[in-house]
């Protein structure tokens, strides 16, 4: 079916600012995904799958300006031992990175890795595509075709540390596109955190291939700026027995859509995709998961949660997808928002699609104020009315937390929760 | 029946639910009646439009506003959002009017009526003489024949063949007549409200309903009147590559009551017809509607061939303040059904409620549910719906719960599930939920273990089980409604009581 006008000319619009890094193995998947994006079009208002979220300034040629956040806050997993790997503005600063050498790991820059034949051409967009299946997502296409950087991972062993993207954002109109892609080999295991607003405007894709029995954690915040912009996708296959688990901690930002496209394919694999979130005034925040169960007794897990105050907009679109075959499945999902006042809001669509008979799915959705009674149970026992509010917000996104595995990492993430509820106190 | 008999049945599925769904699966309407009919020419135009008109004795102004619809449903699309997969349907090779010979000339009273006509009513279980008990009905005899007394308006496709228990409601201020006698006798009244609830260009079907609908019902319930008995009517589909296109509009004014009922079958055929109703409700201060539906439409055979493609725009717009409205529907007909009966909750304190059992097997496809506009405060919605898939259907609960900012301290609950027997059939769930303050509490439920605490606590209490007090709890609607049910497929409807949603997904 043909574009309408306006679509077309919105996409190549933008298109013709950017400019394709040439050479090297990565070029055919950028040519076939600039015409793939060709063939979508970008987001528009009018698309079902962007319903709830304007994607106007995701989409318009050149970002809105983004103020940049007090620069004396301390990063987040700043105290955790890591290999730590920083992009300024979606550049890659090497004097504020480690040696990107460690045990069980290979880590190498997308823009550096040209020679014709590397592991990762048979993942680079390849990943994308197959999210591409159910739900044209333009904006991962737009990223392949067009990332300036990103990161390689292939983890080979157990690396002792965790592997740390920090995303620094140090101009008002930045608009950076990162691409990763990461291979966890049968029976390997490591942990990637990432952290920082990035840019003005970010777009970034990380495409995830874990092999049998392979684990992966990732656990990410994103950064604290009120007006930075993000559209982020995480395409993850995951083979028989594999676990992939992944947490986001997003405090602010005016927007932010964050996809995460997961395709089961071996038997008794294991993915929980959990987020939290938390939202003051002009903040719009995007969940968007699409789970394909599509193997024999394998479980998934949502769990989202927002907290959302002085206007502020959450969004959550969840879908279980059930193969015919894909028996035994065992699917969750939950997503939930506190709004803490009247001008809040939340806008879901949790969704289920199944053709096997013998699973168990289940989903809930809910919304509303703060428990009173639970409020009144506190106050009566002397905790003023903002600490009252802060803990039963805390108590509420604890679930989506706990969804972390490694305790370091969770309590951090806690940390910087009781933070944001200190600073947006009402 | 082969493919379900063949079905492998997962452990925990009930086997009387099985058996259940089976003996609803069988199609026991599909005889025709062999009857004189005059048709329109095949084909739509405004040629086609105007005779509609014409055949109804419509004032201008009616034409007018079909000829104007006509006109917007040209510039519309198909929607094709739904999870349902059909052949591209040609407009122009469908008969748009229909009606038998005998009804050129209208009857005077029921009495003069083609026998044909009244034997097959008659068959479907459906007396069109008042005098008659209704057949069938468990306990009908037992139960006083006041009681008992329903008013039926038969439609036989695109017209009205008679109504019965017209005097009586009369007496009671009480109107309720086809919706073309109410536009030729009770002008003010259709024009005050016709396409308000849904208007004229509010989706492709509705539109098209607009310029061609033929006949349907009218109800309009006096301020504070309880209708003294319950109204039906009942649409039978008879004649080959015709479509149906009625029209129900029911008003209850301040203060009034009425219990509403509709029915719907037709012949096997081996091409598919289009039914694309419209029904427009408008319940004022304190008023409450009830309407129940028993949707069985010819489903096509086992394999796939044939049935009724049935588009239906069903809407309540609940404008006064305390006014309530309950859609109750039982789906096992039809190919292929798109449907959300929905609640416009404009008046503070407004409720609106949404009971759904919907049961595809063979190759049907149903997408069905319902949209909850809370935009009064404290409104109060309830949406439970129980969809079960067998063969190779596929089965859809599409749904909206929209809480405006100013529906302060409102309230929604959802629970949805499905059932899958067999694995080559789809359940799925599409619910949507906007939520736009921060009193109102909205919650969406998909596991039956999920009843009020308070019921199952009393329940449990008096010695039930849990599986019991949750199909008392979670049932205790069906059967409520099911049971209140007039006419012979009440029975059928029971059966369906006997449904276990354990095993169920989300």
């Amino acid at each position: 079916m043909a574009l309408p006008q306006t679509k077309l000319d919105a996409t190549e619009a933008r298109i013709a600012v950017l400019d394709m890094p040439r050479g090297g193995w990565s070029t055919t998947a950028r040519t076939a995904a600039l015409a793939r994006l060709r063939e979508m079009g970008l987001p528009g208002r009018r698309d079902e799958y962007w319903r709830f979220t304007r994607p106007d300034t995701l989409v318009q040629p050149e970002p809105p300006a983004a103020a940049l956040f007090d620069p004396r806050e301390t990063a987040a997993f700043d105290a955790i031992d890591k290999l730590k790997i920083v992009f300024v503005d979606g550049v890659f600063d090497a004097e504020a990175s480690d040696d990107l050498t460690l045990e069980g790991v290979t880590i190498e820059r997308l823009a550096e890795a040209s020679s014709d034949l590397h592991w990762a051409a048979s993942l680079y967009g390849q990943l994308e595509i197959r999210g591409q299946a159910a739900v044209p997502r333009p904006l991962a296409a737009l990223n392949t075709a067009f990332a300036t950087d990103g990161l390689l991972i292939h983890v080979t062993g157990k690396p002792s540390k965790p592997i740390s993207i920090s995303y620094r954002h140090a101009s008002e109109t930045s608009d950076a596109i990162l691409h990763h892609v990461v291979k966890v080999d049968a029976g390997a295991e490591a942990t990637i955190l990432e952290n920082g607003p990035a840019a003005a405007r970010f777009n970034k894709c990380m495409e995830v291939d874990v092999a049998d029995g392979a684990k992966l954690h990732h656990v990410r915040t994103q950064g604290r700026d009120h007006e930075r912009r993000a559209a982020t996708h995480v395409f993850a296959r995951l083979g028989a027995e594999s676990v992939f688990k992944s947490f986001t901690l997003t405090a602010n930002g005016a927007l932010t859509r964050n996809e995460v496209v997961i395709e089961l394919t071996g038997d008794d694999a294991l993915v929980h995709v959990a987020g939290a979130c938390v939202g003051d005034g002009d903040f719009l925040h995007d969940d968007t998961v699409f789970i394909t169960h599509d193997a024999v007794n394998c479980e998934s897990r949502q769990v989202f949660k927002k907290v959302l105050r002085n206007g502020a907009t959450g969004v959550f679109q969840g879908k279980i997808l059930v193969k015919a075959g894909a028996q035994k499945t065992d699917g969750y999902q939950i997503s939930q928002s506190l709004l803490l006042d009247e001008d809040s809001q939340f806008l879901a669509k949790p969704e289920l699609e199944i053709y096997a008979d013998d699973v168990a799915c289940s989903h809930g959705s809910t919304s509303g104020a703060i428990d009173e009674e639970a409020l009144f149970y506190l106050r009566s026992r002397g905790v003023p009315e903002p600490q009252a509010v802060n803990l039963l917000t805390l108590a509420f996104l604890a679930e989506a937390v706990a969804e972390i595995e490694d305790e370091r990492l969770a309590e951090e993430i806690t940390t910087r929760i009781e933070e944001w509820l200190i600073r947006h106190r009402s | 029946m082969a493919a379900l008999d063949q079905t492998q049945v997962k452990e925990g599925v009930d086997q009387e639910t099985v058996d259940a769904v089976r003996e609803v699966s069988t199609y026991k309407y599909g005889w025709n009646t062999e009857i004189e009919m005059e048709y329109a020419p095949k084909g739509l135009t405004p040629d086609i439009v105007r005779l509609i008109s014409d055949r109804n004795e419509e004032p201008e102004w009616m034409t007018e506003w079909r000829l104007a619809a006509y006109e917007r449903w040209l510039t519309k699309k198909e929607p094709d959002w739904a999870m349902v997969d059909y052949p591209e349907i040609d407009f122009q090779d469908q008969y748009y009017y229909a009606r038998p010979k005998s009804m050129i000339e209208k009857p005077k009273s029921l009495d003069d009526v083609d026998p044909k006509l009244l034997a097959t009513y008659e068959k479907l279980g459906i007396p069109l003489k008042e005098q008659m008990i209704l057949a069938g009905v468990e306990g009908a005899e037992g139960a006083p024949a006041e009681g008992r007394k329903v008013a039926v308006d038969a439609v036989f496709d695109s017209v009205s063949v008679g109504t019965t228990f017209q005097a009586e409601l009369k007496k009671a201020g009480v109107i309720f007549c086809s919706i073309s006698d109410a536009i030729r006798e009770h002008p003010e009244l259709v024009r005050k409200y016709l396409g308000t609830v849904v208007p004229v260009s509010d989706n492709f079907y509705a539109t098209l309903n607009s310029a061609v609908f033929s006949d349907g019902s009218f109800v309009y319930v006096p301020p504070g009147v309880r209708c003294p008995m319950e109204l039906s009517t009942y649409f039978r589909i008879n004649a080959e590559n015709t479509g149906q296109f009625e029209r129900t509009l029911i008003i209850a004014d301040k203060g009034s009551y009425v219990s509403y009922l509709e029915g719907c079958t037709a012949p096997m055929r081996e091409t598919s017809q289009l039914h694309a109703a419209v029904v427009e409700i408008i319940v004022e201060e304190d008023a409450e509607v009830k309407y129940s539906t028993v949707q069985n439409w010819y489903p096509g055979d086992e394999n796939g061939k044939g049935g009724i493609y049935n588009f239906v725009t069903k809407r309540a717009d609940c404008r006064g303040d305390r006014a309530k409205v309950m859609w109750t529907q039982v789906e096992t007909g039809s190919a292929v059904t798109w449907k959300y009966p929905s609640c416009i909750l404009r008046g503070d304190e407004s409720q609106g409620e949404f009971y759904s059992i919907a049961i595809t097997n063979h190759h049907q496809q149903a997408d069905t549910g319902t949209k909850m506009i809370h935009l009064g405060k404290n409104t109060r919605s309830r949406i439970v719906s129980k969809g079960i898939s067998a063969g190779q259907a596929q089965n859809t609960y599409r749904g909206l719960v929209s809480m405006h900012p100013k529906a302060r301290n409102s309230r929604n609950y959802t629970q949805c599930d499905s059932l899958l027997i067999g694995d080559r059939c789809g359940a799925h769930t599409v619910p949507y939920i906007e939520v736009r303050n921060n009193s109102s509490r909205v919650e969406h439920e998909a596991t039956t273990s999920k009843v009020d605490d308070d019921q199952m606590f009393y329940c449990r209490q008096r010695g039930m089980d849990e599986e019991e007090a949750v199909a008392l709890i979670v049932n205790g609607f069906a059967k409520e409604v099911l049971q209140a049910l007039p006419m012979e497929f009440a029975l059928e409807a029971q059966q369906l009581v006997a449904i276990s949603l354990e095993g169920s997904v989300g």
